[in-house]
């Protein structure tokens, strides 16, 4: 019988199964992988330690770039650190907005997860078809916040401004025929609400036919089902969340046990799991794509009947519009203040988690009264995560820890910081 | 909620008696202050016994309370040098150097300077409680590994090593997470520069990446300051520095 030797090897960090900038380097023992210990830290920016250095709301743009593609589930979870210590709560319409945009932002990471996830086991249609329906949730980013990614757009004591009115459209070019631009701009004729609802009763069509494409797929089934397998008590002691714990069949979602904003209000289900495996992750995640989009529906129907302001009017926190600032002498004091200096913040300590796309994001603040936090930490979903891969890798074959990397939906921007 | 929060405080209060150093109840949030040597019982206690269970670790982090409170603009009277004042700071990145590639040291209480901050959540009965523990020793924090209690916790204590140099007794692979390898010094402690120490570029003659010192200037557009505003004001603080009209 033939020696089997066993070596290490290096995956990444720039494989593009890696997604982003990870290292791993395996122990192998033939294509069985024996331990993984994954290097991480290249993308690390020490964003608590720059938050330390600015005032509370210069921070608020380097949260989207921690998870990039759940962008405003991370302001979130700042914003509303900074709430609780402040004693604020934002007006309804802004919780509204908030909560709308959550869920818009999970759909665009589940897309986005599922379109890598189906490139790395081998499916590239799906990627194509995830990307058509992200350029139009992107174009509503844009919409609001003037970035497609990087909006920016939460601000303690609400949002930074009100939905808008007109949808913006495709301009007439040589590279498009007329009909062309009368089709791409045919849902575009209204305002942003009107955008909106008309891409939720296009999107569960559109789910389907990832499913079609995938559910049921045997290629898909053979490299998903029985793969990286935790049980419930398991993932609860790694410190799983979100869907990599509700796959394991743990009801645990903070929308509906530590409800933030108006999620009490709003009717949805939580998807779970009964295998652990990484395709009862994929069907929660699908399905979650399908319950955010309800959410989204229901939030467009309150936002239709409830105009109102969508920031306080504490000018202590924040500042005041252009046009009071032309003519009222205290108000051009408060901006004077709020741009030079900032506000302080009580001293004392909070935790705020939010249910971002890929579990439990929490912001926890220390302030010592001054106007920039004394110390930041940012609990990242992907980062327990990431550290049980060697646990979730080891007896299983090369070819799967793809699969394993991508049912994590690991973003380096979050795990490092 | 708050009632929640008193019960479970009793609750912890009952059980552990004057090993909880001390209890904080603020902004809905439960915290208590534990010493480290009790840590590991009271840590097992908590995950296991009934009223508390809580399963699962969702962080841990570490502090650094060097430069607690420390303002860099210091308004008592009106200055025509102010705002440059507030822009050098206190000093070369906004504290005293120490360590490796510092001159000064840092003034605090021995003992109260680093600090291990876990945040426990119960599943079965949805509660949260913040668990804070200092290290007895300023120059050499230790802190006993809870790894057999949530297996989850490995990480976040290599992290909480690599960015502040606390030391978890017996965890089993404690090494660097985030910084470089070969990387010098722990970033996140108050007095290591927000500029950092070295910079790297690749060096045409050697052919191969240099680390240089840092040439960048440290720059502040906002000092930090503190104020007691009137709104927050505690009554046993002097207000020095009230409003800030």
């Amino acid at each position: 019988m033939a020696d089997i030797r066993s070596y290490t090897m290096n995956f990444g960090p720039q494989h593009p199964a890696a997604h982003g900038v990870l290292r791993l380097v395996l122990e192998m023992e033939g294509e069985t992988i024996r331990r993984a210990d994954p290097h991480v830290g290249l993308l690390h920016r020490a964003t608590e330690k720059l938050a330390e250095s600015k005032p509370y709301n210069q921070s608020i743009g380097y949260m989207d770039r921690l998870d990039y593609v759940s962008m405003m589930c991370n302001e979130h979870g700042y914003v509303l650190a900074i709430e609780k210590l402040l004693g604020i709560t934002p007006p309804r319409r802004a919780q509204y907005i908030r909560v709308m945009f959550d869920e818009v932002t999970r759909i665009l990471n589940h897309l986005m997860w599922l379109g890598a996830h189906g490139l790395d086991v081998g499916a590239m249609t799906v990627f194509l078809y995830c990307f058509r329906e992200r350029e139009d949730l992107m174009d509503v980013y844009e919409a609001v916040s003037g970035a497609r990614m990087h909006a920016t757009y939460y601000r303690p004591g609400g949002v930074y401004r009100d939905l808008p009115e007109r949808m913006p459209q495709y301009e007439a070019s040589r590279f498009r025929s007329d009909k062309d631009l009368k089709d791409l701009n045919a849902a575009r004729q209204g305002s942003l609400l009107d955008f909106l609802e008309d891409f939720c009763e296009r999107f569960p069509a559109c789910v389907d036919e990832y499913e079609t494409l995938l559910t049921d797929n045997r290629i898909w089934k053979q490299r998903l089902v029985g793969i990286g397998v935790v049980s419930p008590e398991r993932a609860l002691e790694l410190g799983f969340t979100g869907p990599m714990l509700r796959g394991s069949g743990v009801e645990w979602d903070l929308r509906r046990k530590q409800p933030y904003e108006v999620y009490d209000e709003l009717d949805f289900r939580i998807p779970l799991g009964t295998n652990g495996d990484c395709y009862d992750r994929y069907l929660v995640r699908v399905e979650e794509m399908r319950q955010s989009c309800r959410i989204v529906k229901q939030c467009i129907d309150w936002l239709r009947q409830h105009p109102g302001p969508v920031m306080l009017g504490d000018h202590k926190i924040v500042p005041p519009s252009r046009e009071e600032m032309k003519d009222d002498m205290e108000s051009m004091i408060h901006h004077f203040k709020l741009f030079t200096e900032g506000y302080t913040v009580p001293a004392g300590e909070a935790y705020a988690a939010v249910e971002a796309p890929k579990g439990e994001f929490g912001c926890y603040l220390i302030s010592d009264g001054a106007n920039k936090p004394y110390r930041l930490k940012v609990r990242a979903p992907g980062f327990t995560h990431l550290a049980a891969m060697d646990e979730m890798a080891s007896g299983h074959m090369l070819a799967d820890v793809v699969a394993l990397i991508g049912t994590q939906d690991i973003v380096f921007g979050e795990i490092d910081r | 909620m708050s009632d929640a929060l008193d019960g479970l405080l009793e609750r912890l209060r009952e059980r552990f008696g004057d090993r909880i150093v001390s209890a904080c109840q603020d902004v809905g949030e439960l915290t208590i202050e534990s010493r480290a040597s009790d840590l590991l019982e009271m840590m097992t206690a908590l995950r296991d016994e009934e009223p508390f269970r809580f399963e699962q670790l969702t962080d841990l982090c570490g502090v650094d309370y060097a430069a607690y409170g420390q303002g860099e603009w210091i308004t008592e009277q009106a200055s025509n040098a102010g705002f440059s004042r507030g822009v050098q700071g206190n000093n070369f990145a906004r504290l005293g150097l120490t360590g490796i590639y510092g001159t000064d040291t840092i003034e605090s209480n021995t003992g109260r300077r680093f600090a291990a901050v876990y945040h426990l959540l119960s599943v079965t009965h949805n509660h949260r409680l913040r668990v804070r523990v200092f290290c007895e020793d300023d120059n050499f924090p230790v802190v006993p590994s809870v790894i057999d209690i949530w297996a989850g916790v490995n990480w976040f204590e290599r992290e909480a090593f690599d960015l502040y140099g606390i030391i978890f007794e017996g965890h089993p692979d404690l090494r660097r997470l985030l910084t470089d390898y070969g990387f010098i010094g722990h970033p996140f402690r108050k007095d290591f520069p927000l500029i950092g120490n070295v910079e790297v570029r690749y060096n045409e003659e050697k052919g191969r990446v240099v680390y240089e010192p840092v040439s960048i200037e440290p720059r502040v557009l906002v000092p930090r300051v503190v104020r007691q505003d009137s709104r927050y004001a505690d009554d046993d603080r002097p207000q020095e520095d009230a409003g800030n009209g």
